[in-house]
């Protein structure tokens, strides 16, 4: 009946803003406002070209409970001890400066018929259009044993920040050839070549301090991104090191228990130092709380990052569902600006261009030794879909793994800058 | 029927003449001449030195910027580290448009517009390189190369706002502000070089894969849209 009545108002609505100025959406308040929940790599981006572009004709405000974001992308150079804590984080007083309203606050509800979002603190926010950008949480019950009450024993340090700071404390108390264990995700997830540049900064840091322990990965998955680059450098830098136990011999057949640290992998249990579990990823709890999921994962139309649920709400990066990107810092930045444009234009009536993704995922495998992968996409009537990629190749020069560090670096400082201003 | 044969015929010399820009080698001695402009930076033959610009001797086959005991810029430092040679077709490249190869460079020379005039002075250069014979076909990844861009897509004027939107897909690693750490900076640029730049990537004579993947598949008018855009980027 809901969706009947949505549908009904939304063509009315579509059918007055033919007729009449662009300014409809916003009859009767002002200026058109749009709220974006999540101030990370999607969310930021968005808040800050809506604000930048429109001059003032748009109100932004950004949904954020953190007031510093530390970045989950690089988090793994940390713990390899590539970069500290502090170039990680980035605060949201250059988008206060560039007209964004900054809000510090757990957004917990979402009345899509009012159109108006609830606060955690108390009181809630009007919207003409809604920007979803939060990130990922994790599926319950997906690893056995594991829930997030056991985070602290058995950390996923999946989000940038306490948790990836909590990792690095246990990695640097392991016992002398003691064993560091991965549990890793599932398709599809947050960073595919995440869980294994993190095993290589891992291997990285025991190779100068612990060189006698060892890293065990239990994946649910036969085969991985990049997996042929991360073999050689595991091979190349850490023999002996890395023992990767893929789904064909029992590595999805996983529980453990967090309280004795120990690890069930196959039916064999193990006794471990430090356990890094990784479970099954779904959308950021807001998605769903707005209605605009469907299994895991919020699906949205490749044009425009809009939900196919309601078309006031669009859902940027890893929490949406839209075809053939990855779900990477570098998609949900992409994403972001396609969104920008296609809001702005439908509250201002500025120009709208066609949608044009792309993204590039960098890992470091070893000091200087930088890989990448990276794909252009375009929005088809089903999804976003792939045009042209490429991959670094095994055996290249160290020259130029190099400079493909040095270029991830420079990737780092420019996508922060694109978020935070 | 005999007309259009006339004009095949035509088409087919036309081709013949203005097509392989490196059928046949260059005259030394018009190289000679021309090197004159490269010589106060440039030294090349016998106990040629480093000066302000590396010494050329040896210099086909070898890779840009692979000199230990030179300083080169970032730009040749990562042009050399992406693959980059020095073959007939790069240095022919490099040439007419010596900061479409490489933004950077500090070799401040604006280029020999005249496709004859850089077919002279390889020749030159190629004397002093091994097995100097049969220029260019000794050198095994020379091709011909037609890298001269159509006047047409030179005059093309780009939509600024176009550009800024196109943009986005830009600055989410080259900085809106000019900052280049491990990635260039490409704002200021003047528009002919930014245009000439990534019609070298789009036809691969620039090599870097990123690059390439996103120039590849930007039309004219998108490239025209983007140096528009940063010619006048403020700030």
């Amino acid at each position: 009946m809901s969706v009947n009545r949505r549908t009904f108002l939304g063509t009315s609505a579509a059918a007055a803003a033919s007729l009449s100025a662009p300014m409809a959406f916003a009859a009767g308040h002002g200026k058109p406002r749009v709220v974006v929940v999540g101030g990370g790599a999607g969310g930021a981006t968005a808040a800050r070209y809506i604000a930048k572009d429109s001059q003032g004709e748009i109100d932004v405000t950004l949904i954020e409970p953190t007031r510093t974001y530390y970045t989950c992308f690089f988090s793994n150079l940390y713990l390899g001890g590539f970069k500290e804590m502090d170039d990680l984080g980035h605060s949201y007083g250059g988008l206060a400066a560039n007209g964004v309203n900054v809000v510090h606050d757990w957004a917990i509800g979402v009345d899509r018929d009012a159109k108006t979002v609830s606060l955690a603190g108390g009181g809630s926010l009007g919207y003409d259009k809604l920007i979803l950008s939060p990130g990922i949480d994790f599926v319950d019950g997906a690893v056995e044993g594991w829930d997030v009450t056991a985070q602290n024993a058995m950390p996923h340090a999946y989000k940038g920040g306490s948790q990836t700071e909590l990792l690095k404390a246990q990695l640097q108390s392991m016992p002398e050839g003691g064993t560091f264990m991965m549990v890793a995700p599932p398709n599809p997830y947050r960073c595919p070549p995440g869980p294994y540049e993190r095993v290589s900064m891992v291997a990285h840091f025991l190779k100068a301090n612990n060189p006698t322990a060892k890293i065990i990965v239990a994946d649910p998955k036969a085969k991985f991104s990049k997996m042929a680059l991360f073999q050689e450098g595991w091979n190349d830098h850490y023999a002996g090191m890395v023992d990767w136990i893929g789904s064909d011999f029992g590595g999805g057949n996983v529980s453990v228990d967090p309280g004795a640290m120990t690890v069930s992998v196959d039916g064999e249990v193990m006794n471990v130092d430090v356990c890094n579990v990784i479970p099954a990823m779904k959308a950021g709890h807001i998605a769903a709380v707005a209605g605009v999921t469907d299994g895991n994962w919020a699906p949205v139309n490749a044009a425009d990052m809009s939900s196919k649920m309601d078309e006031n709400i669009y859902v940027l990066g890893d929490a949406s569902q839209q075809g053939d990107m990855p779900k990477s810092g570098f998609s949900a930045n992409s994403q972001a600006k396609v969104c920008a444009n296609a809001v702005r234009g439908a509250l201002t009536g500025s120009r709208v261009f066609p949608a044009k993704f792309s993204n590039t995922c960098w890992s470091l495998i070893d000091t200087n030794d930088g890989v990448k992968v990276g794909a252009t996409y375009e929005a088809t009537d089903e999804k976003i879909a792939k045009v042209d990629g490429f991959i670094s190749q095994t055996g290249e020069s160290a020259e130029l793994r190099k400079a493909t560090y040095e270029e991830s670096e420079g990737w780092y400082t420019g996508i922060t800058a694109d978020m935070f201003g | 029927m005999t007309g259009a044969v006339r004009l095949l015929a035509a088409l087919a010399m036309t081709f013949t003449v203005s097509s392989p820009v490196m059928a046949d080698s260059g005259d030394i001695a018009a190289g000679e001449k021309l090197y004159n402009q490269c010589k106060s930076c440039h030294q090349v033959g016998a106990g040629a030195k480093h000066g302000i610009g590396p010494h050329l001797n040896g210099l086909f086959g070898r890779q840009a910027a692979s000199f230990e005991d030179f300083r080169y810029s970032k730009s040749f430092e990562r042009a050399g580290a992406g693959g980059l040679e020095w073959h007939a077709d790069t240095l022919d490249a490099f040439l007419e448009n010596p900061r479409a190869m490489a933004s950077g460079t500090r070799m401040s020379f604006r280029g020999l517009k005249d496709a004859d005039d850089r077919k002279h002075l390889i020749a030159y250069l190629r004397q002093y390189s091994d097995n100097p014979a049969n220029i260019p076909e000794a050198d095994p990844t020379a091709e011909p190369s037609d890298h001269d861009l159509d006047p047409a897509i030179l005059a093309l004027q780009g939509d600024p706002e176009y550009g800024a939107y196109l943009s986005g897909e830009c600055t989410t690693c080259h900085q809106a502000e000019g900052g280049d750490d491990g990635i260039p900076s490409i704002v200021y640029w003047p528009e002919e070089q930014f245009v000439a730049a990534m019609h070298a990537y789009k036809n691969k004579q620039r090599n870097h894969p990123v690059m390439q993947m996103i120039a590849g598949r930007l039309g004219d008018e998108e490239i025209a849209a983007l140096a528009a855009y940063f010619k006048d980027l403020d700030e």
